[in-house]
């Protein structure tokens, strides 16, 4: 499509005026004409329904945010009908579970990134792959009902164990629960952050762990070579050479999942039993998402209710694009070769 | 040059008695010292925390026991590998160890999670009206002999339907467009569909709600939750067509401007038929995606115990909701019939993938032994229906002649 000028060697007298880029002039034919245009439209159009969905929610949500003011970050409260509400108790909730999620994920999805790009081999490499592409695909719900019914039994001791032993760091306190009297309840440890976190890592790991990998078996394979033949164990090429380079890819990869731990639903909204107000005990009973609240009241009836719902959904919505956005341009970065 | 006779085929020498016995030199870096020492660390780790548990300590829980067998065996190996390696080697092994487990520990949770739906739904499925019927005439005590799912399996066909019929033309278009138009406006669509991946479902789900549902339909339907679904799954598979339209060889395409096609001949003729196993991969794994989203569905769509062919009317059920409808009752059949559903979404969502795996094994272009033979056998007839034209033009100029 480009037409080439005619090769000009340095030192040949021609005038400088026509060192000027020749004008290109492209004759499209109607079907390639018509065929810009349609994928030109469809872009815009992908455009416009993203904008859309700030704009309207942004557009439905400021009747409640002007109800409530700059009170909408700080109160404590959902009763949208009395004009008392707020998210702070439940950006605090969903920030806490997504931390949990991704202090469960990281390691995880370190070790299996690690293991796929520098231990296995062969069949064992592709099908891992593909094993952790399948771990990403399968239902949310899926992990939902794991987490209920078999993970919340077995993690009630553990939650006992670490709140008998850790309670004094206020994180791990739990009210209502005596270490020295063995018929305690174990309610108080069911329903909570810690068991909705440690699920939604589980469901954020494969897209933490494919981030990394990617950019960990772009690692240079001379600088690889060069720490073997300097005699390296894998282990110290992996320290010097792999997890330098890949460092943009550990950060990206944990933003991409704490956004997508950020906006986690059902399987939240199956295990937590919601409260409004801040609750910082990660093992107690009683926990809070701004996604479980949406999916707990979108049946409000009044406009207000509804209001104060999308003024929520607005601050999920611009906390997932902040992260998300902040962590592909690390991604993209680190992929272009920068980090090295 | 003086040619001798030697015999022409290769002779091995004779093993004389003072030659030294040749050994084959083993590759393998596994040494007998490091199996002992890691299943020793085993034994021994889970031995320790047996006694510990069982008699020493009032601990319980299977997890509990996981985790301190774990750190037990961790450091028992580090004390045999200290034995007879030097601080450096040691470390390497520790970490080869952990990252090992990790990724052992990883593939168990994944065959666990799939693993226990499986064996709590799988009871479930083997009665056959769990197929037919839906749940309008079931109440909540009824055996499993009673009701089923089809009203969620046709909703969630309905719903993937439509929000295909939508995303694929969208979707694709726009990941060509990506890719064949570069410049300021296709890097700000680009930028935008990247950061729009990681949208919540139930944002797209309020959005939709707070759109179509309150401005126009005034009522819950499966085509409202379509479209919620659509708005989910667009990013995700206009992000991987992406992908897998870049991996088409730009050397395909400028042969193909060189023969002096246009850019939508290019694009129909070359680049869209060498992506096709990639872009068959990205449509079917987001779809896979979209069959499993909940939240769009519960507020889109709604909650039916009937069932709802229309989806422009009324409630309509889809397989990942009627499964978290079902395990919100304390009933324990009515929890079976929540595995069982959840079984057959599973087993949905794993025939999609295995199907995508099959498709997208294959670089772009790549053929299978089918096609390529399919290939051989087109170009043998082009050879000889080209011979044969020759034959006849060049008989008929000697006529002429």
């Amino acid at each position: 499509m480009a037409v080439l000028s005619p090769e000009k060697s340095p030192g040949d007298a021609v005038d400088a005026a026509s060192d000027e880029p020749i004008a290109v002039i492209v004759n499209r034919d109607r079907s390639d004409k018509t065929f810009r245009l349609i994928a030109i439209t469809s872009g815009v159009a992908v455009l416009v329904i993203m904008s859309m969905v700030g704009v309207f929610l942004a557009l439905r949500g400021s009747q409640a945010l002007g109800v409530a003011g700059w009170g909408f970050l700080t109160t404590q409260a959902w009763e949208p009908d009395s004009g008392n509400f707020g998210i702070a108790a439940v950006i605090v909730g969903t920030i806490l579970i997504a931390s949990v999620a991704i202090c469960v994920a990281i390691p995880l999805a370190l070790g299996m990134a690690l293991f796929i790009s520098e231990y296995a081999k062969g069949w064992l490499r592709s099908s891992l792959v593909s094993l952790v592409d399948l771990m990403a695909a399968v239902p949310s719900v899926i992990y939902g009902l794991w987490g209920f019914f078999f993970l919340q039994g077995q993690m009630i001791p553990v939650a006992r164990w670490i709140s008998t032993y850790f309670g004094w760091i206020p994180l791990f306190a739990v009210d209502g629960s005596d270490p020295s009297d063995p018929l305690s309840t174990a309610t108080v440890f069911t329903s909570s952050t810690f068991i909705a976190g440690i699920v939604v890592g589980f469901m954020v790991m494969p897209i933490t762990s494919s981030v990394m990998r990617e950019v960990f078996t772009q690692a240079p394979v001379g600088e690889r070579e060069g720490a073997f033949a300097l005699g390296a164990t894998r282990w110290g090429m992996i320290r010097t050479v792999v997890l330098p380079f890949g460092r943009g890819g550990i950060i990206g990869g944990t933003m991409l999942g704490l956004g997508r731990a950020l906006g986690e639903t059902i399987a939240v909204y199956m295990i937590i039993s919601i409260v409004f107000y801040i609750q910082p005990h990660l093992l107690q009973n009683g926990a809070s998402s701004v996604s479980s609240l949406i999916a707990l009241r979108y049946g409000e009836s009044t406009a207000l209710g509804l209001s104060a719902l999308m003024a929520a959904g607005l601050a999920l919505f611009l906390m997932t694009l902040v992260v998300n956005f902040f962590a592909s341009i690390i991604v993209s970065r680190s992929r272009s070769g920068a980090a090295s | 040059m003086t040619t001798t006779t030697t015999a022409r085929t290769t002779v091995n020498p004779e093993p004389t008695d003072d030659a030294p016995l040749q050994q084959r030199v083993r590759l393998s870096q596994v040494r007998m010292s490091d199996i002992f020492a890691l299943g020793g660390a085993a034994v021994a780790s889970l031995c320790l925390t047996g006694l510990l548990y069982t008699t020493l300590t009032p601990f319980s829980s299977a997890i509990g026991f996981g985790f301190v067998w774990y750190a037990f065996f961790i450091g028992l190996y580090a004390i045999l590998t200290v034995f007879d390696e030097t601080s450096q080697a040691v470390r390497d092994r520790l970490a080869g160890v952990v990252i090992r487990s990790l990724a052992i520990f990883v593939v168990g949770v994944l065959v666990f999670v799939i693993g226990f739906t499986l064996s709590k739904g799988w009871e479930v499925l083997t009665y056959l009206n769990f197929f037919s019927d839906d749940m309008s005439n079931a109440g909540p005590l009824d055996p499993l002999i009673y009701g089923g799912v089809l009203h969620a399996v046709v909703g969630t066909l309905i719903e993937i339907a439509i929000a295909l019929a939508i995303v694929i033309p969208l979707g694709v278009m726009v990941a060509v467009y990506l890719s064949e138009m570069p410049g300021a406006l296709s890097r700000l669509v680009r930028t935008i569909v990247e950061a729009m991946t990681a949208l919540p479902s139930i944002v797209a789900g309020l959005f939709v709600y707070a759109t179509l549902i309150m401005i126009f339909t005034k009522q819950q339907s499966g085509f409202a939750a379509a479209i919620a679904i659509s708005i989910m799954m667009l990013p995700i598979i206009i992000r991987s067509a992406d992908v897998a339209l870049r991996l088409v060889p730009s050397t395909l395409k400028e042969a193909s401007y060189a023969l002096g096609a246009g850019q939508w001949s290019t694009v129909k003729n070359v680049t869209l038929p060498t992506a096709k196993s990639g872009l068959a991969t990205a449509i079917i794994l987001g779809t896979a995606r979209g069959i499993g989203e909940t939240s769009p569905v519960l507020l889109c769509a709604g909650f039916t115990a009937a069932l709802n062919v229309n989806p422009f009317q009324g409630p309509m059920i889809s397989l990942p909701l009627a499964t978290f409808e079902f395990v919100k009752s304390p009933e324990p059949t009515m929890i079976a019939r929540g595995f069982g559903t959840a079984l057959v979404l599973l087993l949905l969502v794993l025939i999609m993938f295995i199907i995508a795996r099959y498709f997208g094994g294959k670089g772009p272009g790549a053929l299978s032994k089918r096609q390529t033979k399919a290939r051989q056998r087109q170009s043998e007839k082009d050879a000889e229906r080209m011979t044969a034209a020759r034959a006849t033009s060049t008989s008929t100029m000697t006529a002429e002649k």
